[in-house]
């Protein structure tokens, strides 16, 4: 029971996470650790996707 | 190579006898809540009924029917790699996870359509509102948006309008384009008017929607300076101050606030225009991203919370299965019989054609595997679809002489309790002046009356629901809650439509001179920006000074224009039906195009023609330029300046009414002749781009199967070998 819980809780966190785009730090990080390149700050990497929201819209229906 | 495939379809023949069992069952559920439907008059019909028909239809549709499409009709092919996964970018072409994206993607279609149409529609009884939602979303809005997402993913994400200019033809592009930008404007001014008419003379609303500004800017704030990219974080503080901001609004009057929140709509006006413009010129991490966060999750949260307090509330319906008015056409909420006005008032929900510009934007660059278009497209557009039959439900437990009160226009019913109680016992429903009086102070509003625009409405029969399901004699807190919930999402809809028509714009003029097209030179955003707002700020001002009613004049003109665009859409699937060679599937987008021009030609032709000066646009025009010139005043026209308003009001919304007729006529009458040609040869060459082998695993469906999991540890385990030993 309790580790159903835990799991659905977890499982909550890991959807939350990714549908705010949130884990797209830590995709970042994983591949720098893959490709062996340092990775910039998450304040700069953050900069980069605001910037690149700019110009796309993402449209919202009625 | 590790090329391990998802498992192929499960085809005919391999159902289990236990997955036969549940199927009938849900099938057997589903059959006795429509029979209800169908069979019960006059006696108390429980809201449960609908809500269980809804489901069961849905499950059936999706299992059934989205598949069949998916595999035999489209042929999705999950051995083809998916835009995402070949030009992969971590930004726009990015794979998805397909639970997340159907999130993403049901966020960003489902918004205030879907609550307002419903509610209107509710004037002709609960049944015909609630047969379109469900069998107008499985037989064509979820498969324009499945169709028309699939077809743009086999072109690397292009959009609905390279696609009509593409595959159909230039003219037909054009129209298309015209049409894709005239449409957007209605859909904001009537989306804004919504807003204005829920919030004009309500201090509470005024105050927690203006609080939602500061705190979306704070939240801005936070992610960009405080701390980077804690969504969670901000989103959790943003949505808690959202609350706080509902609550305060209970005590504008003790900090003597309510006065000067007190707005007239023409103040609201200016404030709405103001906002947008300046919203659409800001930098989006200051107020668009974080209130998109904030109406994503109040979105979410409200409907697993209507969802929950429907089932245990058990409300009982208040009118009847078909009411006069769908016969008679003469119904005060907007004028017209229920064929062909019921579908064109509920258009979100059921069928929407702006769902195509979502599903051929960025949706279909983040697919992950071709199989997922049946959950995105089809199964986001069943989600979307409940939601239309909750705002359904929530209009029909009202008491009906209120739901009238608040729904006719004030030229009606006075605008005050004698006078509407008057003119609601003439519709043929009893409700005294005091109980009007009663019903407003019970959620701390000073009136009800003409309170038109669905929201309140919804707000009303919302706060019913969960004081019933979850007591506490919160009524007033929970209508609030819902006005905010509506009008943060109008709002997020106002800031970005106003920017993508402003990129539209920019797009379009960039044509003929390149240096508009820069969206980073200030001149001509700032200039775009402000002609988009004016357009729409000029409607949504037509529709708050109408004489007539605002949303009884502007929401027929909304309604078609969206399903009009639905039509341009699904001409474009039957087109690439025939040029991939699938004539014989043709009738599945054939049959939606087929009952969407048909019902759409009709409610057009009746705007423009119709000698019914309740319905006729130019008909209404007429009479009042011939009243004018005898030197006449017409109800409900009090003086010379209101007459000239009506002529001008109908002429306007009459020229836009046969505009959008005449555009999508241009893009059908365009196509005819490609399909002929195609169908002749058995399929002409298209835009589609050439196969190239995926090397992704991902399970096809929202639960993934045994053999699914499998393959993807498999494959994940793989890559990790991959990047342990390639990365040197």
């Amino acid at each position: 029971m309790l580790t159903a819980v835990r799991r659905a809780g977890r499982g909550m966190h890991w959807y939350l996470k990714q549908l705010t785009g949130e884990a797209k730090w830590d995709d970042y990080l994983d591949r720098c650790r893959s490709e062996r390149l340092p990775p910039v700050s998450r304040r700069e990497f953050e900069r980069h996707r605001a910037e690149h929201n700019e110009n796309t819209p993402g449209s919202r229906c009625c | 190579m590790s090329t391990v495939t998802s498992p192929p379809p499960r085809t005919r023949g391999t159902t289990t006898p236990r997955s036969k069992l549940v199927w009938a069952a849900v099938a057997a559920v589903g059959a006795v809540c429509w029979t209800v439907l169908a069979l019960s008059r006059g006696e108390e019909v429980s809201a449960l009924w609908i809500l269980f028909a809804a489901l069961a239809s849905y499950a059936i549709a999706y299992r059934f029917y989205a598949r069949f499409i998916a595999y035999r009709v489209l042929e999705v092919d999950d051995t083809r790699a998916t835009p995402a996964e070949k030009l992969d970018n971590g930004r726009d072409f990015d794979v998805t996870d397909r639970r997340v994206l159907f999130g993403h993607h049901f966020a960003a279609i489902a918004g205030a359509g879907p609550l307002v149409g419903p509610v209107l529609a509710a004037q002709m009884g609960y049944l015909p509102g609630t047969i379109w939602i469900i069998v107008g979303v499985i037989f064509a809005g979820a498969v324009q948006d499945m169709v028309v997402l699939f077809f743009s993913m086999r072109r690397n994400g292009k959009s609905l309008g390279q696609m009509v200019r593409e595959e159909i033809g230039t003219i037909g592009g054009i129209a298309a384009l015209i049409a894709v930008f005239a449409i957007m404007i209605i859909i904001l001014a009537v989306l804004a008017l919504v807003v204005v008419n829920a919030l004009a003379e309500s201090p509470w609303g005024v105050f927690s929607i203006a609080l939602t500004i500061p705190i979306a800017l704070f939240m801005g704030f936070y992610l960009r300076y405080l701390r980077p990219g804690r969504v969670m974080e901000a989103t959790a503080v943003g949505v808690a101050l959202l609350l706080l901001a509902i609550i305060g609004g209970g005590y504008v009057e003790q900090m003597g606030l309510d006065d000067s929140l007190t707005l007239s709509k023409e103040s609201l006006v200016i404030a709405l225009v103001v906002y947008g413009f300046v919203a659409s010129i800001l930098p989006v991490w200051m107020l668009l991203t974080p209130r998109d966060y904030l109406s994503t999750f109040m979105k979410i949260g409200v409907i697993v919370l209507l969802a929950v307090g429907l089932v245990i509330a058990r409300p009982v319906l208040q009118n009847e299965a078909v009411t006069d008015f769908a016969i008679d056409g003469n119904g005060p909420v907007f004028a017209g019989k229920l064929f062909p006005f019921v579908f064109i008032t509920i258009a979100c929900g059921a069928l929407s054609g702006f769902h195509a510009l979502i599903a051929s934007g960025t949706t279909p660059k983040m697919v992950a595997k071709e199989s997922h278009v049946r959950m995105i497209g089809y199964g986001g557009m069943l989600m979307e679809s409940f939601v239309a039959i909750s705002a359904l439900i929530a209009a029909c437990v009202i008491d009906q002489g209120l739901y009238f009160a608040m729904n006719s226009p004030a030229g009606a019913t006075g605008g005050d309790p004698a006078a509407a109680a008057e003119f609601i016992r003439g519709l043929g429903f009893t409700i005294s002046p005091a109980d009007l009086t009663q019903a407003a102070a019970s959620v701390q509003e000073q009136s009800l009356i003409s309170r038109t625009g669905g929201a309140p409405t919804l707000a009303f029969g919302m706060s019913l629901i969960f004081t019933d399901a979850f007591g506490g004699g919160l009524a007033a807190f929970w209508y609030h809650f819902a006005i905010m919930f509506e009008a943060l999402f109008i709002l997020t809809a106002v800031d970005a439509g106003t920017r993508v028509g402003r990129f539209m714009l920019q797009d379009t003029i960039g044509n003929v001179w390149p240096r508009y097209a820069d969206l980073s030179w200030k001149p001509a955003s700032w200039s775009a920006s402000a002609v988009v707002v004016g357009l729409w700020g000029y409607m949504l001002y037509v529709g708050v000074t109408d004489p007539l009613g605002g949303i009884n004049q502007l929401f027929p003109l909304f309604g078609i224009s969206n399903q009009l665009l639905a039509a341009i859409a699904l001409c474009l699937c039957v087109t690439l039906m025939f040029k991939h060679g699938k004539a014989k599937w043709v009738w599945v987008p054939g049959i939606a195009l087929a009952w969407d021009l048909t019902t759409t030609m009709t409610a057009s032709w009746q705007k423009v023609f119709s000698g019914d000066p309740k319905i006729g646009y130019f008909e209404q025009r007429s009479v009042y330029q011939s009243a004018l010139d005898d030197g006449k005043l017409l109800p409900p026209a009090t003086t010379t300046d209101q007459m000239h308003q009506i002529i001008t009001n109908s002429t306007t919304n009459g020229v836009l009414q046969a505009l959008f007729a005449l555009l999508t006529l241009i893009v059908v009458a365009s196509a005819i002749p490609v399909w002929v040609k195609a169908a002749k040869r058995g399929g002409l060459p298209t835009t589609e781009a050439p196969y190239e082998p995926s090397r992704l695993v991902a399970p096809s469906d929202f639960f993934a199967t045994k053999e699914e999991k499998a393959a993807v540890r498999e494959y994940e385990e793989s890559q990790r070998e991959l990047a342990g030993s390639g990365g040197r």
